[in-house]
């Protein structure tokens, strides 16, 4: 301990005699260690984004949208024909083993008036089952339940964007508001969402019952249609097998055969945003390892400058020699120097790259994420690369013969 | 006088460099008592320089052995050979050879620190060793702010610190003015006088005639070995004014 002291102490001599050398020594593992963590904090800001979008679409999710319709010779899109209904998604809900819930949709947009404020948002037509796929709660007030689908109520809930704009600081809670004219009381006030994978606010939505929703404000020549069954399978593992079920049933249900093409297509939402999620990670491992290859070139810079410090010193080590330095206590102390060297310049580092980090959120408006451990991480790594990068020179200044150590000029 | 301190026996030192050996030293003996002050001189490659590194423990025999103390050196590991430098040996080299950028006291506490004597301790000794010298006043000082004869005065502190069995001195005049020469030399022969065994190479005669015995040497073999009949005094002739 004593001797570790002392080594320390000869140790930041030896670094401040040349502070300007020292500091270009450090400067290495300074941009290393600093572009580690700035690039492992903004590479996991990025999985995080995709991670919470991805919960918060709900998990193990699939998406059921209607199929194409030909008109004129022209396919139109997605959607083009109300082919899905809500029986089909209380098929689905029964018949497929691996579905745990299914969550017939009719959407569109709407203008909703209170009092002398209006706004046009997103109105929902839904089941309690979709609350319950979203992962969504109800803060104040009561959620929707069957009752209210089956006898079309005119009750609703609304996001808190809603809320805040229609009512301000005022409590929504059984106030009348005016969807399409039609008067819905608001019976619960949803959790706050965030962002959707797409980037608009999940939030800024009015949910009613499906069926109200059917009949009341979306009426079209289909009065059972659905525009989309959202279905949660009952595990990960169940995603595969829920698909073939569901498409399985469908194409029963609707009679596809070979010579018919599937008017309804199903998607794996949590598939494509685990797409994107590995992808996303990729990044961030390829931008560490371009980071750690810096933090190697400045390890061989230390190594660099260590060597030539040892040169510089070889009458020192001599005149230490002379007087009774063991090689242990030579290999020590500049074992030491090194590794000082690598761990200020890692604590610089630390504080650079976790400053740069906050930097790129601020101006860039991109979330990063410093993890403790990537720091510890970082720290360690500095601490081995001084030992690493070190222990050559020093051992080089250890094995020394003293006497044309001191014999050096 | 005393008991034998150093005992040389038959040491030879063969040096190989690629085909060529060349025999440095050819089985010398030499002993030296406590008390004493011996001159080893010698023109370059007589081998003197190589037998003070064997009494130095910087260096091993080829054959022969060396007692320092009654104890053998030869086969030693290079571990205790440092402890035996750090304990039982004082340098004073030529170049003085202070630690540059490090002050005087630094300097002196050197041999205490590898000897691991606790701070405290470490700084009251070097301190009282400085002050041996008249260097309390530039403790603090760095070797290039102190004048050669300080600086050689602070070497000579650094090698007594740690209270050795022998000093051994390689030219501690030679970078030194006559003046300030003669003024090492008074402090020697202080040392030597309150009991200090003391070894020195010196090429220059002048220097020798204040020692006690002179050993010259040639071509590797101990050629004279005088006392000194009438030593000088180095006080008187002009060393001891400061």
């Amino acid at each position: 301990m004593i001797e570790l002291l002392l080594s320390l102490k000869i140790a930041v001599r030896a670094l401040r005699t040349n502070k300007m050398r020292s500091f270009l020594t450090m400067l290495g593992i300074i941009i290393g260690i600093a572009a580690v963590i700035a690039m492992v904090a903004i590479g996991s800001g990025a999985s995080k984004i995709i991670s919470e979008q991805i919960a918060s679409i709900g998990s193990n999710i699939l998406l059921v949208l209607p199929g194409s319709r030909t008109s004129g010779g022209i396919r139109l899109g997605h959607g083009s024909t109300p082919t899905l209904t809500y029986d089909d998604a209380k098929a689905i809900s029964v018949e497929c083993p691996a579905v745990a819930l299914a969550a017939p949709i009719v959407r569109g947009g709407a203008p909703v008036v209170y009092g002398n404020m209006n706004w046009t948002t997103a109105v929902m037509g839904i089941t309690p089952e979709y609350l319950a796929v979203r992962d969504w709660p109800v803060i104040e007030g009561r959620n929707l339940v069957q009752s209210d689908v089956d006898g079309a109520t005119k009750n609703c809930l609304i996001g808190k964007t809603v809320a805040d704009t229609l009512f301000g600081s005022e409590d929504p809670l059984g106030k009348i508001i005016r969807i399409k004219k039609l008067p819905f009381t608001v019976v619960g006030i949803m959790d706050r969402k965030g962002r959707s994978p797409q980037g608009s606010d999940q939030d800024d939505i009015v949910f009613v019952p499906l069926r109200t929703g059917q009949r009341k404000l979306f009426g079209s020549e289909y009065p059972n249609s659905v525009g989309s069954i959202m279905i949660q399978a009952k595990s990960e593992q169940d995603l595969d097998r829920a698909e073939e079920q569901v498409t399985a049933l469908l194409n029963q249900r609707h009679r596809i055969g070979p010579s018919r093409e599937a008017d309804f297509t199903v998607r794996n939402l949590t598939e494509l945003l685990d797409v994107a999620e590995q992808s996303s990670k990729a990044m961030s491992l390829l931008l560490g390892a371009v980071a750690s290859i810096s933090l190697i070139v400045g390890g061989i810079g230390i190594m660099n400058i260590m060597l030539v410090s040892v040169t510089e010193r070889t009458r020192e080590i001599g005149i230490r020699m002379a007087i009774g330095a063991t090689e242990r206590d030579i290999l020590l102390q500049f074992l030491t120097e090194a590794v000082l060297l690598t761990l200020i310049g890692g604590i610089i580092g630390m504080l650079l790259g976790v400053g740069g980090a906050k930097l790129v959120s601020v101006i860039f408006d991109w979330p990063t994420l410093i993890s403790v451990q990537a720091i510890a991480i970082a720290f360690c790594f500095s601490g081995a690369v001084g030992i690493f990068f070190g222990f050559y020179p020093a051992r080089k200044a250890a094995s020394l013969n003293p006497i044309e150590a001191l014999r050096y000029e | 006088m005393g008991e034998i301190i150093v005992r040389a026996d038959d040491v030879s030192k063969v040096y190989t460099m690629g085909e060529q050996r060349v025999e440095a030293l050819k089985a010398v003996s030499l002993e030296v008592e406590t008390g004493d002050f011996v001159a080893i001189m010698g023109a370059s490659g007589s081998g003197k320089s190589t037998f003070m590194n064997i009494l130095g423990c910087l260096d091993t025999p080829t054959s022969g052995s060396y007692w320092l103390q009654g104890a053998n050196v030869r086969g030693l590991q290079k571990r205790d050979l440092a402890a035996v430098r750090n304990q039982k040996i004082g340098f004073v080299f030529q170049g003085f050879n202070l630690l540059a950028r490090t002050t005087a006291l630094e300097n002196v506490e050197l041999p205490l620190i590898y000897g691991r004597v606790p701070a405290a301790a470490r700084k009251e000794r070097s301190l009282a060793a400085l002050a041996l010298f008249g260097l309390s006043d530039r403790a603090g000082h760095t070797g290039n702010q102190l004048s050669g004869g300080q600086q050689q005065r602070v070497a000579i502190a650094r090698a007594l610190v740690n209270d050795p069995a022998i000093i051994l001195a390689d030219e501690p005049t030679g970078n030194l003015d006559s003046i300030t020469s003669v003024e090492i030399m008074s402090i020697f022969q202080r040392l030597n006088r309150q009991g200090s065994t003391i070894i020195m190479v010196t090429h220059e005669p002048e220097i020798a005639a204040f020692t006690k015995r002179n050993v010259v040497f040639r071509d590797g073999r101990i050629l004279s070995d005088t006392v000194v009949v009438d030593q000088l005094d180095a006080e008187q002739a002009g060393g001891g004014s400061d």
